[in-house]
């Protein structure tokens, strides 16, 4: 087990490698000056060489390329060009709000839609069945700004329950933080919602149909238990699967959610990055994303030593 | 006598819409009494098992329910009892085993957990006494070291131990009826006579009351108390052990103990066609692990060294585990032996690469265990018979026509090419699996299990099959199966395989009549109704 987990970590490391070297290359390969957009419309060719100088973009792409990785292996993320901050402050201050966003999201999802999908699956083919179903349809169609927009005319605007927009730190205090992500996270879920709902019926239909399951019922237990206890343990393994993807999709998704609701998070610090062409910035975050991807797929595989003792590594 | 703990009376259970046939079982009366032992007896579809789940009110949901009769639990109709009073009922007064202990248990809960939920669900009992009870229990069915069984996962023992922890979670609260669904079925046969051994050891002691479902009459005639013959949903005859085995009045009983295969092989001539098949020192080794990890090597096979004749039958006979199957498996290279040589029409073919073997795989064919599954269910069984001979060159015009040939020497319709492996029964779906090997021209037909999945009667005619294509086409048949009695009905040599080596070999009769080896003297001991000589009744 223990060597199973270092044989994963160290896997990391080429996978990370390999991802630098593409953010790096293509960020350089895409047409856009950082220098430019730092200078202004209105600099001169002097002023953007002089600034191009200063962030070492005139140096041959395979030195910056290693200059960078050195940083990396120092811990250093470099500095932001556009912000007049490094890197790693630049994140640290974003990533609260981004990972309070995508945990009360999967949190949200994962106990809403994990009772549905059982409830789904024990009441196959019957109305509710049906509805819970063409709920979730509804919620892979709808776009997640369409959604957003709607909660927050009715929630916000109409009905004045929860901020429109914007952000309040945990530090300030959890009863407004709590109000500030309601609605982004009950956006955000929707998608998610429908999507783990729909794997967990399937699952446990499946396991419904095993014979320690009639075992489990001619022992006299009840259904509650016969489905909690007894088919959703089996049926855990696809369901965590699924969560896991959930988790890594969702941090692509933040971008869009944060913008609409104009959290400061490192969805709109990537949105930012991206337009200033704020090459250590966006170079760091894809890193980062990459980091937490590969980290979730871990912990999804170990999770499921947990719910099938049959999987040992 | 006393008063049944079990009265069924005229119980009728109503099949689906749209079914071959408008009731499960019909019409269906029958007792148990305290401390009996009664099996009900018949082929799949008898409506036996339904029967035995209308009892403990397992009737699948939606699909099957019981429209008449009463079903009477101590004087108490559980036909009308409430679902809280079932599940009341169930686990106490009533319990179940069924056929295949690893999935009837479930995989990801500890077996001292699976019979302790039967203690907490029925029992106000704290956790300590709970403990103690559920390792007395364990004990009580002789598993080894209880206390460590107790926090293993069904996946980690044998078939025979899990059955012993599901009869220990049937009887831990002394039910007065136990109701036992071909418990034995999926064991092997020295396990089976332990488990049979175990339950009635268990039913003396405890005097309950046990429902004995099976389709074997060798298990009748060692376990039985009284009989209960069920066909198509009804019952047709019932009386005691000794009167039915030796005395059957209804036709359909006399055909299932006529169609019970005798340990007594029939006398062979002599085969001497040309060699077709030889291995010589044959291995396969599972596992070896890789960096990091600690080697595990399982040897499946060792040393094995078989010879086959052109139209003649050689039986492996082993249990599982014995590498009867992994054998077989290297002979037709689905899978590789790691050493040893195979030598087909002079060509060892142990080590070709699957370019050069690929001319060589039309030689030998395999008909599977399990008719359900070797069939793909989204093809014709026309597509699947003419595929292998139209990979091999044939058009399409003659393999159809081939196949068209195939289906009447098996005894099918040619018109029934269209059809999907749905439509047809289990025995015809085996003579279908029999035609597209046949297609193929094999001079090696390898029979894995192929009759084992079959009802007896079925049993009888697909083996007779067998051994009419292979005097038509003189093939070398390899017939791999855990059963002695058909292995002596068909087989002209056998090899009896343990723990991947072969233990003895040789001519069929001069091995039933004095088995050299103790396994193979084991395996004749635990045969089920070896005693009881099946009457030829007419």
């Amino acid at each position: 087990m223990i060597s199973y987990i270092l044989r994963r970590l160290a896997a990391t490391v080429p996978v990370l490698f390999t991802v630098a070297v593409m953010v790096f290359l293509m960020l350089r390969l895409t047409p856009g000056d950082p220098a430019a957009i730092i200078a202004g419309d209105n600099a001169t060719t002097q002023q953007i060489l002089d600034i191009r100088t200063k962030l070492g973009l005139e140096q041959p792409i395979v030195q910056q390329f290693f200059i960078w990785l050195g940083g990396l292996a120092r811990g250093d993320l470099g500095e932001s060009f556009f912000f007049r901050k490094t890197v790693f402050e630049l994140i640290s201050e974003r990533i609260e709000p981004t990972l309070s966003l995508a945990f009360l999201t999967i949190v949200l999802a994962v106990v809403v839609a994990i009772p549905l999908g059982v409830l789904a699956a024990y009441k196959q083919g019957t109305w509710i069945d049906r509805i819970v179903m063409g709920f979730s349809v509804i919620g892979f169609s709808v776009p997640v700004f369409v959604i957003g927009y709607l909660l927050v005319y009715i929630f916000a605007i109409k009905l004045g329950w929860f901020p429109v927009q914007g952000y309040q730190r945990i530090g300030n205090g959890v009863g407004p933080w709590f109000r500030s992500l309601v609605l982004p996270a009950f956006t955000l879920s929707v998608i998610y919602v429908a999507l783990i709902a729909r794997m967990t019926r399937t699952s446990v239909l499946e396991v419904l149909s095993e014979d320690y399951i009639r075992t489990a019922r001619a022992k006299g237990q009840t259904e509650m238990k016969v489905l909690f206890q007894h088919a959703l343990k089996n049926a855990a393994v696809p369901i965590v699967t699924v969560v896991g993807i959930g988790v890594a999709l969702l941090i692509g998704g933040v971008v869009v959610t944060e913008s609409v609701y104009s959290i400061p998070g490192l969805g709109r610090l990537t949105v930012d990055a991206v337009l200033a062409r704020d090459f250590p910035v966006i170079q760091a975050i894809i890193l980062a994303f990459s980091f937490v991807y590969v980290m979730i797929n871990l912990l999804v595989d170990l999770s499921y030593t947990i719910f099938d003792p049959r999987i040992r590594y | 006598m006393s008063a049944p703990i079990l009265d069924i009376r005229n119980l009728t259970v109503e099949l689906p819409k749209g079914a071959d046939r408008r009731n499960a079982v019909e019409n269906v009366s029958f007792a148990v009494y305290p401390g009996e032992i009664v099996c009900v007896v018949g082929e799949s579809g008898s409506g036996k098992s339904v029967s035995s789940h209308a009892v403990m009110g397992l009737l699948p949901k939606g699909q099957l329910k019981a429209t008449d009769g009463e079903i009477m639990l101590e004087g108490e109709d559980v036909l009308q009892a409430t679902s809280s009073r079932l599940r009341a009922l169930r686990g106490t007064r009533m319990s179940m085993i069924f056929q295949e202990p690893m999935t009837a248990l479930n995989p990801v809960v500890t077996c001292g957990e699976q019979i302790d939920e039967v203690l907490q669900i029925h029992t106000s009992l704290g956790a300590s006494e709970r403990k103690e009870k559920v390792l007395a229990v364990m004990e009580s069915v002789r598993l080894p070291d209880p206390a460590k069984l107790f926090d293993a996962y069904p996946h980690q023992l044998s078939g025979g131990q899990r059955q012993r922890i599901m009869i220990a979670q049937a009887l831990v609260l002394d039910p007065v009826l136990l109701i036992a669904d071909e418990p034995t079925t999926a064991l092997d046969v020295t396990t089976q006579a332990q488990i049979l051994k175990l339950i009635a050891e268990m039913q003396e002691r405890r005097g309950t009351g046990v429902l004995f479902i099976t389709h074997d009459f060798g298990v009748v005639a060692e376990i039985a108390h009284r009989v209960v013959v069920m066909q198509r949903g009804r019952v047709v005859e019932t009386g005691t052990a000794m009167e039915v085995l030796k005395n059957p009045q209804h036709p359909y009983t006399k055909m299932l103990i006529n169609a019970v295969p005798t340990l007594t092989p029939p006398v062979r001539e002599e085969r001497t066609g040309e060699l077709a098949l030889e291995t010589v020192k044959l291995c396969k080794v599972y596992g070896g692990g890789g960096f990091f990890q600690k080697k595990r090597e399982v040897r499946a096979a060792s040393d094995v060294e078989i010879r086959v004749r052109r139209g003649e039958t050689l039986g492996i006979v082993g249990e599982s585990g014995s590498g009867k199957s992994t054998v077989a498996r290297c002979i037709a290279r689905l899978i590789q032996p790691t050493s040893g040589g195979i030598v087909v029409s002079n060509i060892d073919i142990a080590n070709l690469p699957e370019r050069q073997l690929r001319p060589h795989r039309k030689h030998c064919q395999i008909v599977f265990q399990d008719p359900y599954r070797s069939l793909n269910p989204r093809r014709s069984v026309g597509a699947s018979i003419i595929e292998g001979p139209m990979n091999f060159g044939m058009s399409e015009a003659a393999a159809i026509a081939k196949s068209r040939d195939l289906m009447n020497l098996v005894g099918l319709s040619p018109d029934a090419l269209d059809r999907y492996p749905h439509q047809f029964s289990g025995g015809q779906r085996q003579r279908i699996c029999i035609a597209r090997a046949l297609a193929m021209e094999p001079e090696i037909l390898i029979a894995d299990e192929a009759v084992s999945a079959l009802d007896v009667s079925v049993q009888a005619q697909v083996l007779d099959l067998l051994d009419d294509v292979r005097k038509t086409f003189d093939l070398a048949v390899l017939f791999i199966t855990h059963d002695l009695r058909v292995a002596a009905q068909i087989c002209d040599r056998i090899a009896v395989m343990q723990n991947g080596v072969v233990v003895e070999h040789g001519k069929t009769a001069e091995i039933f009549a004095a088995p050299q080896h103790e396994y193979t003297r084991a395996l004749f001991e635990a045969a089920p109704g070896r005693n009881f000589q099946f009457a030829r009744v007419a």
